[in-house]
């Protein structure tokens, strides 16, 4: 039973970046329909810029916010310069624009970083909390609590107020999202810079759990797809209930099965959602009458 | 208001307008006739700006208009109800009535006052304020589409077959829905397949063929035209 517990634990953390990872990718294909799977830079990006600057002498709050901000401007510039010259092309050429991205983004920060493994130091200390026979980290609540605020904000912005309306709107319907005078360029700017942020969240707060390097993100990339596609592409909920089964999902294979197998979870739900149900669990259900 | 003047698009190499010119004026309904592929959609996703213009030049209000930004065309004065109605499927009537005020930057109560004068217009969305917009009926919806663009405050109204797949006493409550417009001074450029439905309104016409104007006139002689009687009119 405690063991039961200490996967469910350790299966929830993890979830809830796949999680935020997915809502990352889920914003952006709303937006524009491209897959972007430069997705997972964004959390690499976070964790690593904070490390630096955390290295440098930057206290950690501030350092986490100039991660946060450059990640974001990182992920704009990506619309601007790649995807924005390369308008009207197909979305298969699009989301090809974005892995070129993200190998590129790996490669810069193999540079300007290196390749060595980094932490960071926990917000609450390092001593585990026992509950029920098993341990959790403090990091692993912070984890959560951060994943949890952030689901609670998306939604509220976009219920709640006139901007996130118009990005649900130029989702639904970019044609008639232009013949209102919604600037649906800047909807996508702003996808890409939310998108962006939150994944460098993510990043900087799984950093003292998972370890963070140059390329931690194409695996990352990967989950929160597979996250997106379990939930439903397209559907913000979906994102987040398929990053947490996801996590579940891994970490009771990888404790029960072996943790040999833990990645290749992803791959076969991947593959299990495209063939038996592709439009996830909660993929849009066509309640429009013509 | 609106003056189009050899006006020529194309779709990659296919041009589909051949240099059309027409104007409206001041509180006019002008009604454009046309088959299928005519390019009657085309020349309003030009003048709204949608659709790229390949030479030609079109004035609004005496301003050249061709090279600016679809939203920043509505923010001016020109408002498009699209064929098909294209709501926002997810969001709620009152959502998609409130979008549609997007591009203005006036007060939040002259958008109340539009709203209210919407409602009046069209009583039943008033009713199905809190509906998603998906599950309203197509008459329903064609009136949300109306709605929605005249929220943007517009001088000008491009509607793009508002009476396509409604019901004959539909077709009539939208048909007298644009007449009242026409009363309370808005300008209205309207594409229709219903001919004598649209010519019963107008009170010019243009006649589009194959990416060309074929005729023009007022609506009373292009009604009497035979060519358009055996061809639109089927008498």
């Amino acid at each position: 039973m405690a063991e039961l517990l200490q996967f469910i634990f350790s299966g929830l953390t993890v979830g809830a970046v796949y999680a935020l990872v997915g809502l990352g990718f889920t914003l952006i294909y709303n937006a524009s329909d491209i897959i972007n799977f430069a997705q997972g830079e964004f959390v690499m990006l976070g964790g690593m810029i904070t490390v630096f600057l955390v290295a440098a002498g930057v206290p950690l709050p501030l350092a986490a916010l100039i991660a946060v901000g450059l990640t974001t401007a990182v992920g704009l510039a990506l619309h601007r310069l790649a995807i924005e010259p390369a308008r009207g092309s197909s979305p298969v050429t699009l989301i090809m624009i974005t892995i070129g991205a993200s190998i590129f983004l790996r490669g810069i920060a193999q540079i300007i970083f290196d390749r060595r493994f980094h932490s960071l130091p926990s917000l609450f200390g390092s001593e585990p909390i026992h509950f029920g026979g098993a341990t959790m980290l403090p990091q692993s609540l912070v984890v959560l609590a951060v994943a949890a605020i952030i689901v609670v904000l998306l939604w509220l912005f976009m219920e709640r107020t006139l901007l996130g309306k118009a990005v649900t709107a130029t989702a639904a319907n970019r044609l008639a999202a232009r013949l209102i005078g919604i600037n649906t360029r800047r909807i996508v700017d702003f996808s890409f810079a939310i998108s962006a942020a939150i994944g460098a969240v993510a990043g900087i707060v799984v950093t003292p759990i998972t370890l963070t390097s140059y390329d931690v993100g194409t695996l990352l990339a990967l989950k929160g797809f597979a996250a997106a596609m379990l939930g439903g592409i397209g559907s913000a909920p979906g994102a987040v209930v398929g990053g947490v089964l996801l996590g579940l999902i891994e970490a009771l294979t990888a404790g029960y099965i072996s943790s040999n197998y833990k990645d290749a979870v992803s791959f076969l739900i991947i593959l299990i959602v495209l063939v038996a149900m592709p439009q996830g669990l909660f993929g849009r259900a066509r309640i429009e009458r013509v | 208001m609106l003056s189009v003047e050899n006006v020529t698009s194309s779709y990659g190499r296919v041009e589909a307008l051949h240099g059309i010119s027409l104007h409206v004026d001041d509180g006019e309904i002008v009604t454009l006739l046309g088959a299928n592929g005519a390019g009657k959609t085309t020349l309003l996703h030009v003048i709204s700006g949608i659709q790229p213009i390949t030479s030609g030049s079109i004035r609004f209000q005496g301003t050249p208009f061709e090279r600016l930004a679809a939203h920043v065309r509505v923010a001016l004065g020109i408002s498009q109800v699209p064929e098909g109605r294209q709501i926002f499927a997810p969001l709620s009537v009152a959502d998609n009535l409130r979008l549609g005020a997007w591009s203005r930057t006036d007060d939040d109560e002259d958008i109340a006052t539009d709203l209210a004068r919407v409602c009046t217009l069209f009583p039943a969305l008033k009713a199905l304020s809190e509906m998603p917009a998906g599950a309203l009926s197509g008459g329903q919806q064609q009136m949300l589409a109306i709605g929605r663009a005249l929220m943007a405050g517009p001088r000008l109204l491009l509607l793009d077959e508002p009476s396509m797949g409604l019901a004959p006493n539909l077709v009539d409550q939208v048909l007298a829905a644009i007449r009242a417009l026409k009363d309370d001074g808005l300008t209205i450029l309207l594409v229709e397949q219903n001919a004598r439905a649209a010519l019963a309104i107008a009170d010019r016409a243009y006649v589009l063929e194959t990416g060309r104007v074929t005729l023009e006139g007022t609506a009373k002689q292009i009604q009497a035209d035979s060519r358009v009687r055996e061809a639109y009119l089927g008498v």
